[in-house]
Parts: C-alpha cells; structure tokens; sequence
C-alpha cells in the first residue's frame, strides 16, 4: 500500500523552525522527510530552509543534515552518497532541498554533473518562484509578470518579463533515472513521488511547487489552496519521466481561471489583461505540447 | 622500499595511494591533470580502492569532498591556479567545518594575462582560508609530504584541511628517483579516519550551520587553536615519520647554514634547490651565507624563522608572488615574524619566477650580493628599474 497523508510516519524531522507562517517549502521538507525516514541524510544549500533551520544552537533537523555551499547541493550529495557506500553503509537517502534559486541559477551546473555521473541521490527543489530568502529577487523560475523586488513594476516594465525556464524537462534532458513535478497542493501526490523515488537507483529529481506567501503576496492559510489552484489553472501541472517517457498523472477536466488565480496575488497586481492574455497562451502552448508529448495514465 | 624514477605529481599521487583516500574528487588543470590521470589508472588496476567521482567543476570537486568528509570518510581533491580560486568559496566552507580534507595544489600563475605555468600566487592569495599549506621541495618530499599530510590533518587536535603545493612544471613535471614506501610501512605510519565530526546514522547530526554574533567568535577562535596545534603535529608526524621510513624531516622550516650566515634567503618551494647549490659555491668561496626555506606557511613559523636570521646580517626573501599594491605576501610574513621577536635585521624582498619566469643562478648570486648593501628594497628581479 503507497503512503498517503493519513498513513504517513508520525514522527518529525523538521520542526522548531522559523519558517514564516504559509510557508510551503517548510512543508514539502517535513513531508518528504516524513516519507524518507530517520535514515535520511539530508542537504540544503544556503536559503530558506537552511536559514530558518540551522541557527546554533537551535538545530531543527532530526535526521542528519548539513548546509552546503549554495551551488553546491548536488556536488556535496554526492560526497555524502559516495562517502557512506565508501564506508559499506548503503542503507540511507542522501536527499537535498534546494529552493528555485539554488536548483535552476547558481547550483544548476552541479546538478547536471550529479545527473550526469547518475549518483545515487534524490534532488527536491522546493519553488518558491524567486530568492525568497534575501527578500523576493527573481530567479530563473520566476515566471512571466511577478513582480519582484528585481523586477519591480513600474511605468516601463511590469514585473518579470521572462517566462519561467522547465526545470523538470532540463532534468529530463539528462536522460536521468526518475523525475517528477510535484504541489503540495496535491500532497499524497508528492508523498507518493517521495516514496517512489526512494526505491529507485541513480539520480531522482522531483520539482515541487511550494507557494511563499511572503513572496507572492497572499494569506498566510492560503499555501495548500493557491498550490492546488496553480495545478487546476493549468500554470503547472503534475507529471513524471522514467524510462525515456514523459507521464502526465493529472490532467483536469477543465482548467480554472488562470486570470482569478493571478489576480489574487499581489506579485501579478500590476498585470493588463494583454499580460493575462500572454500567460494563457503560454499555458495552451505548453499544454499542447503536453497532449503531444506526454503519456496518460 | 622500492626506488621508482617519478615526476612531482606521480609521486603525489603514489603517497596518496598509500594514504587510502576513500573518495576522490577531482577536476583536471594543467599542470595538475597528471594526478588525476594516474589516480584515475589506480582506482582502474584497483591498487587503489577509492570512489573516484568525475565532478563537473573545481567547485564541485571540493564541495564533493566536502561532503564525503562530513559522513567520515577521508576525502582527497587536487587542483591549481583558476581551479583553485574558482573553488575558493568551499575552502573557507571546509576549514570552518573542520574537515581534515588534503588537496595537492600545482602552483600556476592566475590569470589576466593567461599563463600555465608556476607561480605561487594562487595559493598564497589564499593564505587566510584556513588551510594548512605546506610547500614541497622536490618529488620525495611531495610523496611524502601526501602520506603525513592526512596524519596532520586528522589529528584531533588539528583538524583542518591541509593543501600541499608542488611548484607547476618545475616540480610537477620533472623527474626525480624516488622512494616508495611498502603499503605495510605506510599502513603503521597511517591509521583509518576516525572522528566525531560527522553525520552518523546512529547519531544524527546537524553539521555546517549558522552561527550568529554572539558565537561566532568562539567558533573562529577554535579554529584558529586547530591550525596553530599543527606545528605540534608536524613534528609528531615527521618523528613517526623517520621511525618507520628513515627519511627525516626538519618541521615548519628547513635550515641550510643559516647558524653562521651574515646573509640569508629565505623562500620556498622547488627553487630552494638552486639557493643551496649557490650557498655551496658561494660557502667553497669563504662568504657566509645560508638558505631559510619555508616548509609550511600556514601555520606560519614565526619562532623559527626569528631564531633562524637573528644573526645575520640581512636577510632577502626570495618569492613568486606579489601582493598588488603592498609587497610579496612572504614578506610580510617574514617581517612580522622578525617584528614580534623584536628582531631588528634589513630585510629586502625579491619578486621572481612569475609566471613561471626561470631564475637563473645568476640572480640568486645578484641577491646574495646586493643584501650586502643591507638596506631593504623590493624588487622585481629581471624587470629593469621596477624597484618600489
């Protein structure tokens, strides 16, 4: 029986935190940590997640973990993976929980080398949708229109004008093991990729969406509800690759309105509704591309 | 003990594989690829059993053994020149995690302008990293210098990340009959990794994290006491060194006639070799002079290197490095060194060898001769009217 969220282990692994309040990407940590077990051997580079749980002493992880370098989460799994099988100690998950930032900017290099050499690790980026740590920056995954501290919105520009780069088909590319994209809007989704990947041999790369409701402007008890809109309106979707295939594992009936679910944000505050226009069309494009490309279960 | 004719990085990576390194990672840079090449062909013939991990990057490759000695397992990495400034952020991350990692550095010139060949400014750039960084003379004493490299780094009163620098091409390429220990022998003299300071499944840690102001000190304070408790080290390690190996070794500093010497050099590296053939012949000639060589310049031997020229005359140090807008970084080392001994002596310092630049005899003769004028410039030798 695959866990689900009613099953999951009771124990925490990630807790005393000073995550803020909503905050999405302290949940898909403790999730995953919950699924992964007390034989994990956590990695996260500098960011949230290392920023709100490691301040000696108060240390929040229960399993093993360590900060890395921020480009370096996949190189130090690897360390960590090859240093324990170097020992003969093979049961335990080297796992890392790196942000938008840290996954697709400044650490994508070392996460091409580890799918590259195929290490056994399992890669969670957790997307926030920008550097929410040093204050809402964008990053390559900050998708078209949000506003952000570095794309303010103003007479000329509105916001970020580029669209968001697919890290899961750049991951993909790679022709790696396993990768998934993930909500925790749609956690007995993620729980169930988690688990999976924790069977399977080589480099796992799963990319979930974790809302910031500091960073997207949005109500601190509306995490869960903007992760699942996000999936519902077509603005992301949940899927996997394995064995050379892509697999679409959700497809809603009919997508909901991608202009209530921009609109409710104060990043996108400033969009027209030719910017709304431009948003849609992307996600019919993408969808197309979708329905031609990806498997249905 | 077997005799082998090796280059410097062949008989590195020969002390290496007598060290058992459970994972290296590495990333290849001329003039250091030979190591990686001939640990490569050892983790092949499975006369070396190691994880040998093919990162995408000098900045993966210690942030790799980084990783690996954060679960307790000996880590080895090896670099040079734009690798190293480029993995420049992970040393910091290493020394202040207290990682007992070893890297080889084949010192090269840094770029603007392009050069692959041997200077010193890339590691002592770095010399506040937290490393300990020892300087090789020729190709046995980096074979040797690999295998107590892990001893010093290990030790628990040390443990620190230890970076062994072989001159580019004038030590790493040339070849030199060397003594190659017996697995067994190195076997006594080397004990597996064993520490506290690391992730373990049995008892969880939370390594690598942050420290705010009212501790941070503490933590920088311990590291500090970690580097200098290296000296203690050094010997004990060359003592147990000349037990098993006969081969002895002189600590932080080696001392060619200084007792005596109205003049000395002090330098480090591979051209302390043609310093001591030029005080022989300067000596067959009645001038007393002598060589200081510097074996190790972190953690640096301040009460060595006062004992060692408190006699003479004037001493001229001998560097390939400059440190833009000031002078040689070995210098004023050395004068502080002189300062805090209370010791007042003129000091000149010589900048030569950049970029790989042959110093000939004849400017090791001009030194000798122009510290007789025992005023105390700096300058860059060969380069006309460049004196500062």
């Amino acid at each position: 029986m695959s866990l689900n969220a009613k099953t999951l282990n009771e124990d925490e692994f990630f807790f005393g935190h000073k995550a803020c309040a909503g905050c999405g990407g302290s949940l898909a940590v403790r999730i995953a940590l919950k699924v992964l077990g007390e034989k994990a051997i956590a990695v996260l580079p500098a960011g949230c997640m290392s920023a709100v749980g490691f301040n000696f002493p108060q240390l929040c992880f229960g399993n093993n973990a360590i900060i890395s370098t921020f480009a370096g989460t996949a190189s130090m799994l690897t360390g960590v993976e090859a240093g324990l099988r170097a020992q003969g100690i093979h049961d335990f998950h080297a796992v890392g929980f790196a942000g938008d930032g840290g996954t697709a900017d400044i650490g994508i290099q070392a996460l091409s080398g580890a799918i590259d050499r195929n290490d056994d690790i399992l890669y969670i980026c957790y997307d926030n949708e920008a550097y929410m740590n040093t204050g809402i920056q964008k990053s390559s995954l900050t998708p078209f229109g949000a506003k952000t501290t570095t794309t303010p919105a103003g007479k000329n520009i509105r916001g970020n004008i580029r669209p968001k780069k697919n890290m899961f088909e750049i991951a993909a590319a790679h022709g790696i093991a396993y990768a998934a994209t993930a909500s925790v809007g749609y956690l007995n989704d993620f729980i169930n990729k988690v688990e999976k990947a924790s069977k399977i041999k080589g480099t796992k790369y799963i990319h979930v969406i974790a809302p910031c409701p500091t960073g997207w402007g949005t109500a601190t008890d509306e995490t869960i509800d903007f992760a699942k809109e996000i999936v519902d309106c077509g603005l992301w979707y949940l899927a996997e690759y394995e064995g050379g295939e892509f697999i679409l594992n959700h497809q809603p009936k009919e997508f909901t309105d991608v202009a209530q679910y921009l609109k409710k944000q104060s990043r996108f505050a400033q969009l027209t509704e030719e910017d709304i226009d431009t948003v849609r069309n992307s996600r019919d494009q993408k969808w197309e591309s979708i329905q031609k490309n990806y498997k249905r279960i | 003990m077997a005799k082998e004719f090796l280059s410097g990085n062949e008989a590195f990576a020969y002390g290496i594989r007598l060290a058992r390194p459970q994972v290296i990672s590495a990333y290849p840079i001329t003039p250091q690829t030979i190591v990686v090449e001939k640990l490569s062909e050892m983790v092949e013939d499975t006369s070396l059993q190691a994880e040998f991990i093919h990162v995408e990057s000098e900045h993966s490759a210690l942030s790799c053994a980084i990783g690996a000695s954060a679960v307790g397992a000996r880590a080895f990495t090896a670099t040079s020149s734009q690798g190293l400034l480029y993995m420049a952020e992970c040393l910091t991350y290493a020394s202040g995690g207290r990682f007992p990692i070893v890297m080889m550095n084949a010192n090269r010139s840094t770029a603007l302008p392009w050069n692959i060949y041997g200077d010193q400014r890339d590691s002592l750039s770095l010399l506040d990293c937290g490393w300990i960084q020892a300087y090789a003379e020729n190709a046995q004493e980096s074979l040797d210098l690999a295998l107590m490299s892990y001893y010093i780094a290990e030790h628990k009163a040390v443990s620190t990340p230890f970076m062994a620098n072989l001159d580019g091409f004038v030590l790493t390429h040339t070849y030199e009959v060397v003594e190659v220990p017996e697995k067994e022998q190195a076997d006594l003299f080397l004990q597996p990794y064993k520490t506290e300071n690391k992730m373990d499944l049995a008892t969880p840690r939370n390594l690598a994290f942050s420290v705010g102001p009212d501790h941070n000190i503490a933590f920088k304070y311990k590291e500090h006491v970690g580097i200098l408790n290296a000296k203690k080290a050094i010997l004990e390690a060359e003592s147990k060194f000349a037990e098993i190996f006969g081969r002895k070794y002189s600590g932080l500093t080696e001392s060619y006639h200084t007792e005596d010497a109205d003049y000395i050099i002090i330098t480090l590296g591979s051209i302390a070799g043609l310093v001591k053939e030029t005080v022989d012949k300067l000596r067959a000639q009645g001038e007393k002079v002598g060589l200081l060589r510097l074996r190790y310049m972190r953690p640096f031997p301040n009460e060595e290197v006062a004992a060692a020229v408190k006699n003479a005359k004037a001493i001229g140090v001998l560097e390939k490095d400059i440190s833009f807008g000031n002078e040689g970084t070995v210098y004023t080392n050395v004068n502080s060194a002189l300062q805090k001994a209370g010791i007042s002596v003129p000091s000149s310092n010589y900048i030569g060898g950049l970029g790989g630049r042959n110093i000939p005899e004849e400017e090791i003769l001009y030194i000798f001769e122009d510290l007789k004028n025992e005023k105390g410039i700096i300058e860059f030798l060969g380069v006309g009217g460049a004196k500062a």
